[in-house]
């Protein structure tokens, strides 16, 4: 008999690649979906060109051809298929254009173009951060008041969950009149949208933390006549901390959201919201979706640099 | 033995008023616990065992009848820290270390920082987890965290132990090796406890006095006077005074349910 050789990866690389190949393989299907879309959607584009260009395309006549469906054209015309992917004003832009056009306008560009996404994102992200900062602090005191007193539970609850009914497409433009009218402009009136988005989800998240505490807690607290302040911060606090943590992963992406949103009315010159607004004036689609996934990637980094403060914070409270 | 009485209860009524109309709690409770006893409170759920002591943790207020606790009203006994309680669950805070656990009563009721710290030594060394006031609870296991909730509830020198089924959610052999333990650190602190279990053979072999307490309204239908000795080693449980002890013990619960 031999020992068992034990042939398996380690739990670290074979749970690695556990994880890595079965994103790879749904990343392929997105982007295999994305460029098969890409056909029908701009097909009618690519056919136009080819027949100002000389070559014979059918049916030949125009109005026909807008009225057929993109696949139909597509299989009568197999030959300007391989020009769905290249076009200049794309109904729908190919990955590697989208991806060619964040290359050129982060990392070719100097940072103070305004022509640069990073330029545009750092006006976004200033207003985002200091609406979420606004957003978490005004969420948190509503919840501590909330939790505390009766009244406030009564009255303030109602309204804030009233206030996230509104859309704020219609609710922008008027934020922005208003403090236009007071003399508020620039980054003031986005951050304020910002932190209407952002401190619902911290108000929610924080009285669900808050009173987290079970009755045995609170009574542990009574047998040592406790104040209300000591079982605020000795034990109220500390047990909302994950709780927080996850409306914050919530609010700073809604901050986002509403710093776009807080460019569109404006007709703004810069920011993220403004390229997209600009990019649909002027039919720029692969200034859109770079712009779109500016948007996406900054979300995605803020919620995970959140993340990474979290686990840091609750794995040195003890929590994680 | 010095026999002064810790608590008296004196036609004691407690009536809560609910939904479906009031539900008397307690019902002409009549009880005196001398210092240094060992008292344990058995019966069904609902008889009022926890709720009796609760009342004498004053986190319930009786609604006839007077309690006294070391001479004072509930309340002010809560002040002076007459008494350390003590939960099914062990209730520590996950996010402090066990030696911060045992200080929360500690910083509230502000002590020093050096006190604090020397009594959190003595309290470890008291329940037998002396070393581990670094870790955090979920280091522990349940019996050990148990024990260091008891310690939280010994640190600021209360004289009265309550307890509510402290080991309940505990197996019967952690639970067996915690008795134990437990009357070894009542024979070291002379603490005078008063105990809420479920169990007949924990009731037994801990005390010196047996409140039976039977519900619908919740009251006393029998004390015993343990005729054990205080020494008791585990095997104490095959002796035939023991026996006829329990044996008691369940005729009085049996008494308090036949009109059900």
């Amino acid at each position: 008999m031999t020992e068992p050789v034990d042939t398996t990866p380690s739990r670290w690389a074979s749970g690695v690649t556990g994880i890595v190949f079965p994103v790879l393989v749904v990343l392929a299907i997105i982007t295999a979906i994305w460029y098969a879309v890409c056909v029908p959607m701009n097909i009618h584009g690519a056919v136009q060109s080819a027949e100002r260009a000389g070559v014979v395309v059918i049916p030949e006549d125009a109005k026909t051809r807008r009225e057929m469906g993109g696949v139909a054209l597509a299989l009568q015309n197999t030959g300007e298929i391989s020009d769905v992917w290249s076009q200049d004003r794309p109904r729908l832009p190919a990955p590697h254009q989208v991806a060619v056009e964040l290359w050129k306008t982060t990392v070719l560009k100097k940072v103070t173009s305004k022509r640069s996404l990073i330029y545009h994102g750092w006006i976004t992200l200033s207003a985002t951060l200091l609406g979420f900062a606004f957003g978490t602090g005004l969420g948190i005191l509503l919840a501590i008041g909330i939790v505390h007193s009766r009244v406030m539970d009564m009255s303030v609850m109602p309204w804030a969950i009233i206030s996230q009914t509104i859309p704020i497409i219609a609710l922008a433009p008027m934020i922005i009149v208003v403090l236009y009218s007071i003399g508020v402009q620039g980054i003031i009136p986005k951050a304020v949208i910002s932190a209407y988005l952002s401190f619902f989800p911290v108000v929610v998240g924080m009285v669900k933390g808050l009173r987290s505490p079970d009755a045995m807690q609170l009574d542990l607290l009574r047998t040592y006549s406790a104040s209300k302040a000591q079982g605020f911060w000795k034990l109220r606090l500390p047990a909302s901390m994950p709780y927080l943590f996850t409306s914050l992963k919530i609010g700073i992406a809604a901050s986002l959201v509403g710093a776009i949103v807080g460019e569109l009315p404006t007709g703004a010159v810069s920011g993220l919201g403004a390229r997209l607004l600009a990019g649909s004036y002027y039919g720029q689609t692969v200034q859109i979706w770079s712009a779109l996934f500016a948007a996406a990637i900054l979300a995605a980094c803020l919620v995970a640099i959140l993340g990474v403060i979290e686990r840091v914070t609750l794995k040195r409270m003890g929590m994680a | 033995m010095n026999t002064s009485p810790v608590i008296e209860a004196r036609d004691l009524n407690l009536t809560f008023e609910t939904n479906d109309g009031p539900v008397q709690a307690l019902k002409d409770v009549n009880l005196t616990i001398n210092k240094g006893d060992f008292v344990s409170f058995i019966g069904p759920s609902g008889c009022g065992k926890t709720t009796f002591l609760r009342v004498m943790a004053a986190l319930e207020h009786p609604t006839a009848g007077t309690i006294t606790v070391n001479g004072m009203t509930p309340d002010e006994a809560r002040r002076k820290r007459a008494y350390g309680y003590v939960f099914q669950a062990a209730g520590l805070y996950p996010w402090r270390t066990i030696a911060r656990n045992i200080k929360l009563p500690l910083e509230i009721m502000g002590y020093s920082r050096a006190d604090q710290d020397t009594r959190v030594e003595e309290v470890l060394k008291l329940v037998d987890l002396d070393g581990f006031g670094g870790k955090y609870p979920w280091q522990l296991s349940g019996g050990m965290q148990q024990r260091a909730s008891i310690a939280r509830a010994l640190a600021f020198d209360a004289d009265i132990l309550l307890m509510d089924e402290p080991f309940g959610a505990l197996d019967e052999i952690v639970r067996d090796h915690l008795n134990e333990q437990l009357l070894e650190l009542w024979a070291r602190t002379e603490k005078t406890i008063a105990f809420v279990t479920h169990s007949i053979p924990e009731a037994v072999y801990l005390s010196t006095k047996i409140v039976v307490m039977s519900p619908r309204p919740g009251r006393i239908t029998d004390v015993i006077e343990s005729p054990l000795p205080r020494d008791r080693p585990l095997d104490i449980r095959d002796t035939q005074a023991f026996l006829d002890v329990a044996h008691r013990v369940r005729e009085g619960l049996r008494a308090g349910h036949s009109y059900d």
